[in-house]
């Protein structure tokens, strides 16, 4: 046991790793925004909703199917993909001639129907899921007490973040994504499916929403409102780092995360609103955001 | 956003000024005889809410700028309103002052750092910023925290008028609230209002032209903030109670959904977009959280089929401008 800056070094790692853990989510929702504002220019409002989605799904995958966690890890993002898929085909491709606002104001509505329901199913409070078997227990590293789920966590969201930006930056696939953000019609002229490409790549970001979704179950309590009280925190991520880049969503995720752990434990009071703050702070220095392009 | 092509522009301005006296008129006699026929509480809490949309769709409907975080200004005016009639004792035109001041001074600093960026960020910003200061209610002493302000006492009018009789209140809240529409009705006739909508339209001509928009779209959210200040402010004392929905993310929601179902860019949508949702709202508050699933289908089947809203169909179709 030892001391810095006069706090236990037991509090100040704990609460790095509590920062790691948020900022593994924010990083993998900042992520599906990204890449969903790059093809659609449509800020997914509902992505939160989609998140607390994913965790349901989890959650009645076990009670109705008898499949525990790591199935439903596979399962719960496709069939949540699915529903953003239809959701993309019934809804949002009707508004992309139309301002962004539209689809903004869209999506808030079916985020304001996916947690009415999910509430008037579930109950305002949560619902326990539990930690799978082979990942209970932990580790002691010396200096810190280390949960085998949350290193899991954090390892999964990092690899399924690099995985991501290894496909949109460095493979053929992505190569066709990033050319149908820049000229959607000079790719069509070369043959390329650009409407088929924007609905997989709506089913693909609300499929990374629920996949967080699935992973925060065990952590957090399975509830309806879960989703729009982290949305709006990602909400301010996104203005800081900017839409412009993949990796830069993926650093300004963990980064805050941390940021906001480490205030956890210097300054609890504040750590509620830390992320605004630096938001606000950001804007004022670089208001084109940290990773941002301007314009 | 889209806008309502003016189906004025071949028709003779008299025409135009006359179909909206008329709506106003109409407008004025309803309320003036409604709380006959209905609860006079409910009425006050329309009214206020009617100026709160009214406000924000200064702000979307004719500079083009979509706050997601209006509830910041409205909210934090009711509870300022509120501690200032309670605690410090103020008469209620100086609490209501002192709640509108609040907001002005919010809508400052809120609004000079969303202008920084365009489009989505802003909304994006307004939300966020707007979650913060919800954060402060829900942390700070005076706020009474989950309880809120309670028992806020009306008092005596300059001291003089008792408020606690429901019809007195109620003609000071109607006159309230035609002074902030017809401000607002002024605003958007106005030179500078001409220069919003031409930011609005085409914000780099506007630049081209050498208008300093950064001001203007300044100016335009300090007054939006402002008079959904003297919204918030106003409910708190008619209703005696400042508490978290007024800031919490929700009702920056409704705000946008009582605009939307009202019509955009229309002068009345917002008030009769804000009697309409207070109605269902209170028609419906048995059936619990489907209010809400209810509510998000309104916004997908506005967005998607029903963008002018009822006033702007109305308008679209009997070729008038409300």
């Amino acid at each position: 046991m030892f001391e810095i800056f006069g706090i236990p070094s037991q509090a100040l790692f704990g609460q790095l790793l509590i920062g790691l853990i948020n900022g593994s989510f924010y990083a993998l929702l900042s992520l599906g925004l990204a890449v969903i504002f790059g093809m659609l220019n449509i800020i997914n409002f509902s992505h939160g909703a989609q998140y607390m989605m994913g965790a349901f799904a989890a959650y009645l995958i076990l009670q109705y199917a008898g499949l525990g966690y790591w199935p439903a890890l596979i399962i719960a993002p496709i069939l949540v993909g699915i529903t953003g898929i239809i959701i993309e085909r019934a809804f949002l491709q009707w508004l992309y001639k139309l301002d962004h606002l539209y689809g903004l104001l869209l999506t808030f509505g079916l985020a304001l129907i996916l947690e009415g329901v999910a509430r008037n199913y579930f109950g305002s409070a949560g619902l326990p899921y539990t930690v799978p078997e082979s990942l209970q227990g932990g580790r002691n590293l010396g200096f810190m007490f280390l949960p085998n789920y949350r290193a899991w966590v954090i390892a999964a969201s990092l690899t399924v973040c690099i995985g991501t930006w290894f496909v949109i930056e460095r493979t053929r696939l992505g190569a066709y994504l990033r050319a149908a953000t820049e000229n959607p019609t000079l790719v069509r002229a070369f043959g390329i499916n650009v409407p088929r490409m924007i609905t997989l790549t709506y089913g693909f970001g609300v499929a990374l929403a629920a996949f967080a979704g699935v992973m925060a179950a065990p952590i957090y309590n399975v509830s309806p409102q879960m989703g729009s009280e982290l949305i709006i925190v990602v909400f301010a991520v996104v203005v800081i780092g900017g839409m412009g880049s993949i990796l830069g969503a993926i650093v300004t995720g963990f980064g805050l995360g941390v940021v906001e752990g480490l205030t956890k434990v210097f300054f609890p009071e504040a750590s509620n609103t830390v992320i605004f703050v630096i938001m606000a702070i950001v804007l004022l220095v670089r208001p084109a955001g940290l990773f941002g392009r301007r314009g | 956003m889209e806008r309502v092509v003016d189906p004025l522009t071949k028709k003779s301005s008299a025409w135009r000024v006359q179909s909206e006296t008329i709506a106003f008129v109409v407008m004025v006699a309803a309320l003036a005889i409604a709380p006959f026929f209905t609860y006079p509480l409910f009425l006050m809490q329309a009214m206020c809410f009617a100026l709160f949309a009214c406000a924000f769709n200064l702000l979307i409907g004719y500079v083009g700028l979509l706050s997601f975080g209006h509830a910041l200004y409205f909210g934090w005016a009711s509870y300022l309103s509120a501690h200032a009639a309670k605690v410090w004792g103020f008469t209620p035109e100086l609490a209501i002052l002192t709640g509108t001041a609040t907001a002005a001074i919010c809508g400052l600093i809120a609004g000079s750092l969303a202008i920084r960026r365009q489009g989505i960020y802003f909304a994006m910003i307004t939300l966020a910023l707007a979650q913060m200061m919800f954060f402060f209610a829900l942390q700070a002493k005076f706020t009474g925290g989950e309880d809120g302000i309670q028992g806020v006492p009306r008092g005596h009018l300059f001291g003089l008028i008792d408020l606690r009789n429901e019809m007195t209140m109620y003609a000071v809240v109607l006159i309230i609230f035609l002074a902030g529409f017809m401000f607002i009705y002024r605003i958007i006739h106005s030179p500078f209002g001409e220069v919003l909508k031409a930011i609005r339209e085409n914000e780099a001509r506007a630049i081209s032209l050498g208008y300093k928009t950064d001001r203007y779209k300044l100016a335009a959210f300090v007054l939006s903030a402002t008079l959904a200040g003297v919204g918030g402010a106003t409910k708190a004392i008619v209703l005696q109670l400042a508490s978290l929905t007024d800031v919490n993310w929700p009702m920056s929601g409704e705000v946008v959904l009582m605009t939307l179902v009202g019509g955009l860019s229309t002068i009345f949508g917002p008030v009769v977009g804000a009697f309409v949702i207070l109605v269902m709202q209170f028609k419906l508050a048995p059936i619990g959280e489907w209010v809400l699933v209810i509510q998000g289908a309104i916004f997908v089947a506005c967005v998607l089929l029903f963008r002018r809203g009822i006033v702007g169909e109305l308008a679209n179709k009997l070729r008038i401008r409300l």
